[in-house]
Formats: C-alpha cells, sequence, structure tokens
C-alpha cells in the first residue's frame, strides 16, 4: 500500500469535504458532552484537531506532528480537568472515523484511504488515555502539596522565639516546606531561636534525624538557634541505638523544657506577679 | 535552545543571569530557582577551571503531565574525569576545587547525567522541574 | 573587575556585597580584608549579603576562609542577611559555614560583636 499517497488523498479528500465532516464530527462530540461545554468551544477544539490532522496527512511540514499531539494532549487535561472521564474524551476523538465514513460508505476506492486515516484516529484517541493519567496524575500531587502546607505550622512561641510543631513522618518534601516556612518566619519576625517539637512524629530513624540536622542547619545560617523537643523515651532509645548524633543541638523531652531554655538564652525570667 | 560560552569568569556570571530568568519564567519556585543556578554556577566554573572552557545550552522542557522544566547542558573538551564515582562521591577534590562541586550539584536538581572520558572532555546534563 | 569596598565603622569593618560576584573578585574581596584587617587592627568583620541571589560552593568557601583569616588577626567574623533560599541550597550542597557566625541582620551582627549576645 502506498501510505504517502492514501495520506495524501486522505488529506485532500478531508480538505473538499472539511464543512460537512467537521459539522458532522461537531453533532458527534456534543451529543456525548451533554451540556459541560458549548457547542462553540467544541467546534472551535475540532476545528483546530481537523486543521492538524490535515496538515500532518498531507506531508507539507515537519511541525505538524508535534502541535497535533500537544494540542491533544492540552485539550485531554482541560477535559479531565472539567471532569470528563477519558473515556468520553477517546470517543469524541474516535468519532472523527464516523463522520468521515458517513461519506466515504459507497466509494469504494477510498478504502485503503479510509483505513489509514482510521488508524491514526485510533492512535490520537488512545494518546488522550495517556494524557488523562498524567493529568490524574498531576491533581493528586497538587492535593498532595496543599495538604502538607496545612499541616505544616510555623508559630510564634515568644518575642524571639519560633515554634515547628511537627506532625507526621518527615520526609524530604516535609523538611523542604518545614526548612522555607521556618526561615521566612525567622526573617519576618526577627527571632533567634526555634524550637522544633518533634511529638507528633511517629518514627525518628537515620534519615528523619537527618533532616532534622539540615532544618537546624539552614535556620543557623540565618543566626538562629534551634532546640529540638518532644524526644520521647522509645524515641531516644533508638536514636541512642541508631548511633545518631545530635552534637552541640540542645533536645528536651518537652516543648515546655525547650521554651524555657530559649528564654533563658535571651536572658529572660518568667516570675509571678 | 540557547547557547552560551564559557571563557572566563564573567561567562560563569553570565551564565547564572541567564539560568536565573529561565527559571522565573518558567515557573520554578524561588527556592528551586536558587538551587538551580547554584548548580549551573558549580557546572560553569567546573566547565572553565577543570574543563579549560566551553560551553553552556539552556532549554526549556516540558513533562508528560504539562509541566515545565529547565535543561541545562555543560560540554567541555577537556582532559575529562577519570574516575566518574569518586568524583560523585562528597568532599573529593582535584586540588583545584573540583570537590563538592559535582555531588553538590547534583543534590540540587532533580536529574542529573554525566558523561566523561579522559582525554575526551566532559558533558554533564541537568534538569530541574516546576512543581 | 568589581571590586567591593570595605567600610571602617569604629573598629568594625564593614562589608557589603551588592552583586553578582565574580571569582577573580571574591579573591580580590579575601586580600583585600586580610590587608585591611593586619592594617585597622579592628577586632570585627560583618560581611552583609542580603542582596546577595547565590552562594555556590566557591564562595561558601571564601566566607569560611575569611572567618579563619579573621581570627588570625584576633577578629570576629559575622555573616548577615542570608536569604531563606541561599541558606536552604547550602544546606544542601552540605556547606554548614561552621567556622563563621551569622545574624539576621547587621544590627545584631553588631549586638554580637559589641559582646551584647
Amino acid at each position: 500500500m502506498d501510505v504517502v499517497g492514501t495520506n495524501e488523498r486522505m488529506a485532500a479528500f478531508l480538505r473538499d469535504n472539511h464543512d460537512k465532516v467537521v459539522g458532522r464530527w461537531t453533532e458527534l462530540v456534543v451529543a456525548g458532552v451533554r451540556g459541560r461545554t458549548s457547542r462553540e468551544e467544541v467546534r472551535r477544539e475540532l476545528e483546530d484537531l481537523y486543521a492538524l490532522i490535515v496538515r500532518v496527512l498531507s506531508g507539507a511540514d515537519e511541525d505538524a506532528a508535534g502541535e497535533l499531539t500537544a494540542t491533544l494532549d492540552e485539550l485531554s487535561r482541560n477535559r479531565a480537568r472539567d471532569g470528563f472521564s477519558p473515556i468520553e474524551t477517546a470517543v469524541g476523538v474516535f468519532s472523527l472515523k464516523e463522520a468521515v465514513y458517513e461519506l466515504v460508505a459507497d466509494s469504494a476506492e477510498l478504502v485503503p484511504d479510509f483505513y489509514s486515516l482510521s488508524r491514526m484516529v485510533d492512535d490520537l484517541g488512545l494518546r488522550t488515555f495517556e494524557a488523562y493519567s498524567a493529568a490524574r496524575e498531576q491533581i493528586i500531587a497538587d492535593q498532595s502539596a496543599a495538604m502538607l502546607e496545612l499541616s505544616t505550622p510555623v508559630v510564634q512561641l515568644w518575642d524571639g522565639v519560633i515554634g515547628v510543631p511537627l506532625v507526621g513522618t518527615l520526609d524530604s518534601a516535609r523538611t523542604q516546606l518545614v526548612m522555607e516556612k521556618l526561615l521566612d518566619t525567622l526573617v519576618t519576625t526577627g527571632a533567634d531561636h526555634a524550637v522544633i517539637d518533634i511529638t507528633g512524629v511517629p518514627t525518628v530513624d537515620t534519615e528523619v534525624a537527618q533532616h532534622l540536622l539540615k532544618t537546624v542547619s539552614a535556620a543557623r545560617l540565618l543566626g538562629a538557634e534551634c532546640t529540638i523537643s518532644g524526644i520521647r523515651p522509645q524515641v531516644a532509645q533508638t536514636i541512642v541505638s541508631l548511633g545518631i548524633e545530635f552534637g552541640d543541638i540542645a533536645t528536651k523531652a518537652s516543648l515546655a523544657d525547650a521554651l524555657a531554655l530559649a528564654l533563658r538564652q535571651a536572658g529572660l525570667k518568667v516570675v509571678p506577679l | 535552545m540557547d547557547e552560551l560560552l564559557i571563557q572566563s569568569g564573567d561567562d560563569v556570571v553570565r551564565v547564572r543571569q541567564f539560568v536565573r530568568n529561565a527559571a522565573a519564567d518558567n515557573g520554578l519556585s524561588l527556592v528551586d530557582q536558587t538551587k538551580l543556578v547554584t548548580a549551573a554556577s558549580e557546572l560553569a566554573r567546573n566547565t572553565l577551571v577543570h574543563g579549560g572552557g566551553g560551553t553552556a545550552r539552556v532549554e526549556v522542557v516540558k513533562s508528560v503531565n504539562g509541566r515545565a522544566g529547565v535543561k541545562l547542558y555543560f560540554t567541555d573538551e577537556g582532559p575529562g574525569i577519570t574516575d566518574i564515582e569518586l568524583a560523585l562521591t562528597d568532599g573529593w577534590t582535584t586540588g583545584t576545587g573540583l570537590g563538592l562541586g559535582l555531588s553538590g550539584a547534583r543534590r540540587l536538581v532533580d536529574e542529573f547525567e554525566l558523561a566523561s572520558k579522559p582525554g575526551a572532555g566532559t558533558s554533564v546534563t541537568v534538569v530541574k522541574w516546576s512543581r | 573587575m568589581e571590586r567591593v569596598p570595605i567600610l571602617k565603622i569604629g573598629q568594625i569593618l564593614f562589608v557589603s556585597i551588592q552583586i553578582d560576584l565574580q571569582d577573580e573578585s571574591v579573591i580580590r574581596l579575601q586580600e583585600d580584608l586580610a590587608d585591611e584587617l593586619a592594617v585597622t587592627r579592628a577586632h570585627g568583620v560583618i560581611i552583609d549579603i542580603t542582596a546577595v541571589e547565590i552562594v555556590d560552593s566557591f564562595i561558601g568557601r571564601m566566607l569560611t576562609t575569611i572567618g579563619s583569616i579573621s581570627r588570625l588577626f584576633d577578629a570576629e567574623t559575622v555573616l548577615v542577611g542570608m536569604r531563606p533560599a541561599v541558606a536552604i541550597t547550602l544546606t544542601e550542597l552540605g556547606l554548614s559555614l561552621s567556622g563563621v557566625r551569622t545574624a539576621l541582620n547587621a544590627e545584631k551582627g553588631l549586638e554580637i560583636l559589641n559582646g551584647k549576645s
């Protein structure tokens, strides 16, 4: 089969029957859209795709294929965001075949051309699935980031003393966020002491200890001293057995003790009225 | 893709500024911008000092889920690195301060590739994605 | 080549790095500071990096070296105004700059040098 020849013939056919095919294609897609997108918008999207498909088939320029996939990816992402299922999007793409078939059904000599178009449209439809799942993954990642942000507060405990109560696992993502928030707060409040409370951190292994050390290191570069509080008995035992050294970083059992230490270092004392 | 020559200390500064702009234009957070530019500074310096000069190329790339990223290529035709494993270990140095440069740069980026052969130059490729 | 000016205010040498430093300028600053410390017998150095966007391993090493050199002249160095993004990057690079004291700003740096901290 002469692929180039059939593609060019199909490109010409699509060009000649542009209005009929795009019109029918739009009808078919709008039926599946159920009002979630306007007819005008659907028509516009399909016009763009159609033009690119014709360009790819006619083999005129090299950029067409890249542009087609980019346009299709964006369409898929938009559909995903608007709550369409991947099947709906793919079916929309596949319905181009139906629109074309209705016109070529009676002409036997156009069968190879149609077959070629059909395979191309199948690939495009499958691609929308790929783009859909990538888009969903991104949404999940964004939501995880938002949750992380909410569960990582940095509070001012006193003039010059910042508190960072950590709850949950301290992985590298959270560590990055803690460092950013802690340092920004040090700058805005002018604090020179931070108490990092790990009561809510379930396990402290070598990796978590390294994250804590990194955070203290970063705070020190801004002239702040840190105390780690909330060391539970089991955690203390784990730390020692793993040989983790906190070096010259002060550690305390409770946030209260750490606050008292910070105040003392700031030259302050709490006295009864 | 943009290409910059690295033949002098001024060029290293120019590379930093160029990478900074590319990172900012493509949605990288301030911290990520800083990390990428710092990595670029290390790598550009290596290209100059250890590689005898070379080129830096900056490319904007897109991931399959639509995220933009900045890709940097550093190439030189210098003496190359004999022991790559060693060069990527923290604290290793040839005396001219190659240490910390490569291993440090690697920690600052999302993707890191190094190709080098003694006598045939070195090329380092890194990518940092926007989040 | 840009030369970073060194101001003498009382017994303190004050350096404010405003521009993207090229390696040669970094080395020059180190030499100039050593000269000034010898001549003025200042007892403290404040290096203000509030305007510095990038501190890589070369500049980081210079800062540590300046700290060591100052100590030889019985002077203390305080690095002030490091940006959060820079601090996070340095930490990731594994540089703790343990040879230099740090403070949020020049005012706090002065407090340290004048023994109030």
